[in-house]
């Protein structure tokens, strides 16, 4: 039982730790690969949370598709390192407090919220099946699911009318 | 299976939305920002699953899924933005796009 803990533990780490290497580098390139970092482990953390199908779809769709689509447009656009502004006064002393404010904040009142005080470890993990997850979406939710194809339709021709050259 | 509570995750998960908030405020290139703005999505992602496991309903994990594709729309666009962007300024840097300042 000590396994899942391990497990949470090192994914935990690796995500924040991915995170924060993407505030601290200079290179765009590097902040991608850091949050590729952040994506696989939180794939992980799906896992274990009983919820294989999206595990699946995070490392195909965000891992696979969206950072290759990052990391190409980085490396098409061959950017110089991120040029430091000459922090404000303000930002430093101001702006990392408040930061981790933030972050405090948002961290203890998610742990204290009344919806997840009132559901404890929750109940039985056992995986959720891809059978009644696809049940779901193509019953109850099949009119946002077709306007979700509209949607990445319009979104391809947008990108498409965007990035062509100009005659 | 069941060791860790689920406000764990949720912890986790408003840690990386606030790690997120400041890459966004703090980063000066277009595409770090962009890449902040999945981070806070994938944050919110974690959260949705961690709900839908504690009250054992498929809900959030179909919220998820309309997440995902929606920032992949969004990645689409916004990247064919970043390029014209490049294309037209010759750099990045928020600092440079000071077209529409007053």
């Amino acid at each position: 039982m000590i396994l899942p803990l391990i497990i949470f533990s090192l994914c935990a780490l690796l995500a924040v730790g991915g995170a924060v290497a993407l505030i601290l580098s200079r290179e765009p390139i590097h902040s991608a690969l850091a949050l590729i970092l952040v994506m696989v482990s939180l794939a992980v953390l799906y896992l274990l949370l009983g919820a294989p199908f999206v595990a699946a779809v995070q490392i195909i769709v965000y891992a696979g598709a969206i950072m290759v689509l990052f990391v190409f447009v980085i490396m098409l656009l061959n950017m110089e390192a991120e040029e430091r502004t000459d922090f404000s006064k303000i930002a430093k002393f101001v702006g990392v407090p408040l930061g981790l404010v933030l972050i405090v904040w948002a961290a203890y009142w998610l742990a204290h919220s009344p919806a997840a005080s009132a559901m404890g470890t929750g109940a039985a993990m056992e995986p959720s099946s891809t059978r009644e997850l696809s049940k779901q979406l193509f019953r109850q939710y099949l009119f946002p699911f077709e306007a979700t194809s509209i949607l990445i339709l319009i979104a391809l021709l947008g990108a498409l009318v965007m990035a062509r050259k100009e005659e | 299976m069941s060791v860790i509570p689920v406000s764990w995750y949720l912890v986790l998960s408003a840690i990386l939305f606030g790690l997120g908030v400041v890459a966004f405020v703090f980063k000066r290139n277009v595409i770090t920002i962009f890449m902040s703005i999945e981070l806070m999505l994938n944050a919110v992602n974690l959260a949705f699953v961690a709900f839908a496991r504690a009250h054992n309903q498929l809900d959030g994990l179909v919220f998820v899924f309309f997440v995902i594709v929606v920032a992949a729309a969004e990645a689409a666009v916004g990247l064919a933005i970043v390029i014209m962007l490049a294309q037209h300024r010759q750099s990045l840097s928020v600092e440079r796009e000071n077209l529409l300042k007053f």
